[in-house]
């Protein structure tokens, strides 16, 4: 048994939207303090929608497969709606990650609340 | 190509203590508990084994017990030491910051049960310091515990200092030697040792198997009861093709062990000068006192497990001190124990070479490690905060 399913290893091995946007309208770093995962997300914003979004990862296959999955589930996506992005939505895309490994897509989850928050805060938009 | 680079974690059989091991189970069918010739000429076999053995280590036949291997071996001496201990009001134990969880959770049990443990540091280097451990020895100190090798970094304690030193403290002296055994030369008289620690699987013999052995007049507690086998301190049906095979792989490693020692440095060493090439890395542990096949590194601005899997892709199987690679998401209490702060044990290498290791496979070992360490820094945030001055280079 592979510890990895193919979804996550594909997702691994050819990480989707790898990099960074030196124009971001929103940025978000967050770390795990249980293993020590970080992950970046930089967004592209017009008009309430995700037109272009890169990350960065320092951590495990399973945390830079989460933020390649999450990365192709927003993009195109409304703020609004890229705000509900779970992990278990994250996980489930990937056909599963292993019990202990879990934690390591709320990251994907968390930076991409972060960037968002980041640029609702730029823009002047927090309530 | 394939690489094994993970002979710390176990070893490939070797053919001879396989084939001891088919011809034990056809031709030495009986129990040697049994009265009956059949019986006797297993118990006849087990007793060789316990014999030859026993001269490998220099220890004689009956200070030698079997053990279902390297953990037990460890639970039963240290309960064993600290139950004598007990009966003399003793209960202060002495041990190391990196020791093998097989000790290391055991004294968390023996705590719990009224002793007190004093786990000494193992400094950068990962070694013990005798002059500290002399300090720390107080009157009711019952027992002494340091590793011969670690296992993860390779380092070699200064174990016959500390026998002698524990001799005449008369403290008993207990080494884990589970990645020592067959790979560098033990001598438990010469050394003072008074309980030893050994894996079959650790030297090319089968799982499952191992021993402990303890010098005459220790007496030991029980971990298992039931029947009288191994003189009434382990039950249960003696494992004889794992003992034989054990005994079979021990005498070949011992034999070739100068051979396999000398090729191996040379090897770990043009592994260490590949790796070391790479910016921000360092070697974890003492560059001399180390296990010959024994190679580890951190490389700063990565993480290990991904490491591993693409090491994995290009065919090389070896392993890490990362949080992400154990379950318990800790990094590796050893990396932490030199030193070594989180980000930097996080992306950990460790690279266990066998006997058979070519030149050619550890340049493709040194190659493979650059390229893809090279690859998950070009996306790391963490490596491009260090590049861009944000945060500071612990590895320089
Ligand atoms: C230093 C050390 N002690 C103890 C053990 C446990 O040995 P075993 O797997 O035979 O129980 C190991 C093996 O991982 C080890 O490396
Ligand atoms: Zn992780």
């Amino acid at each position: 048994m592979a510890l990895y399913s193919e979804k996550v290893m594909e997702h691994f091995m050819n990480p989707r939207n790898v990099g960074i946007i030196e124009d971001a309208d929103g940025v978000g770093e967050v770390g795990n303090a249980k293993c020590g995962d970080i992950m970046k997300m930089y967004l592209k914003i017009d008009d309430e929608v995700i037109t272009d979004v890169k990350f960065e990862t320092f951590g495990c296959a399973s945390a830079i497969a989460s933020s390649s999955m999450a990365t192709e589930l927003i993009k195109g996506q409304k703020l609004e709606d890229a705000m509900k992005l779970t992990n278990k939505a994250v996980a489930e895309a990937l056909d599963g990650l292993p019990d202990y490994k879990m934690h390591c897509s709320v990251l994907a989850e968390e930076a991409i609340q972060a960037a968002i928050e980041d640029y609702k805060s730029k823009s002047g938009k927090t309530e | 190509m394939n690489i094994y680079a993970d002979n710390a974690a176990t070893t490939k059989i070797s053919k001879a203590a396989a084939q001891a091991m088919t011809e034990c189970m056809e031709e030495y069918p009986g129990n040697p508990s049994s009265l009956y010739s059949l019986g006797q000429r297993a118990k006849e076999k087990l007793e060789q084994s316990r014999a030859e053995i026993a001269a490998l280590i220099g220890a004689e036949p009956r200070e030698i017990l079997f053990t279902s291997g390297g953990s037990e071996a460890d639970n039963q001496a240290l309960l064993s030491a600290a139950m004598i201990g007990k009966r003399k009001g003793k209960k202060h134990i002495i041990s190391s910051a990196f020791e093998h969880h097989a000790i290391l959770h055991t004294l968390k049990k023996l705590e719990k049960n009224g002793f007190e443990v004093t786990l000494l540091p193992v400094h950068e280097n990962g070694i013990v310091r005798v002059d500290e451990l002399e300090k720390a020895i107080r009157e009711d100190t019952c027992l002494v515990t340091i590793m011969t090798a670690n296992n993860e970094i390779g380092t070699i304690q200064p174990i016959s200092e500390i026998g002698a030193l524990c001799r005449e403290r008369g403290v008993i002296f207990h080494t884990d030697a589970v990645q020592a055994v067959g790979h560098i030369p033990i001598d438990v008289r010469a050394q003072n040792i008074d309980m030893l620690s050994a894996s079959a699987h650790k030297f090319r013999g089968p799982r499952g198997t191992g021993f402990l052995y303890f010098r005459k007049g220790i007496v030991l507690s029980n971990l298992i009861e039931g029947g009288a086998q191994e003189r009434g301190k382990r039950a249960g049906t003696e494992n004889l093709p794992g003992i034989v095979g054990m005994t079979t792989a021990l005498r070949e490693s011992i034999d070739g062990m100068d051979a396999a020692n000398a090729h191996k440095a040379e090897i770990r060493d043009h592994l260490i000068e590949g790796l070391s090439q790479i910016p921000h890395s360092a070697l974890n542990g003492d560059a001399e006192k180390r296990l010959s096949g024994n190679v580890n590194f951190s490389f700063e601005g990565i993480e290990g497990e991904s490491l591993l899997i693409l090491l994995d892709q290009r065919g090389i199987s070896a392993s890490s001190g990362s949080a992400c690679t154990s379950g318990a998401l800790d990094p590796s209490h050893v990396l932490l124990s030199i030193g070594r702060i989180h980000d930097v044990a996080h992306g950990s290498l460790r690279l266990s070479i066998g006997d058979d290791i070519t030149t050619e496979q550890a340049d493709h070992i040194i190659k493979s490690v650059k390229e893809v360490v090279e690859y998950l820094r070009s996306f790391s945030p963490v490596w491009r905060d260090l590049m861009t001055g944000k945060r500071e280079f612990i590895l320089k």
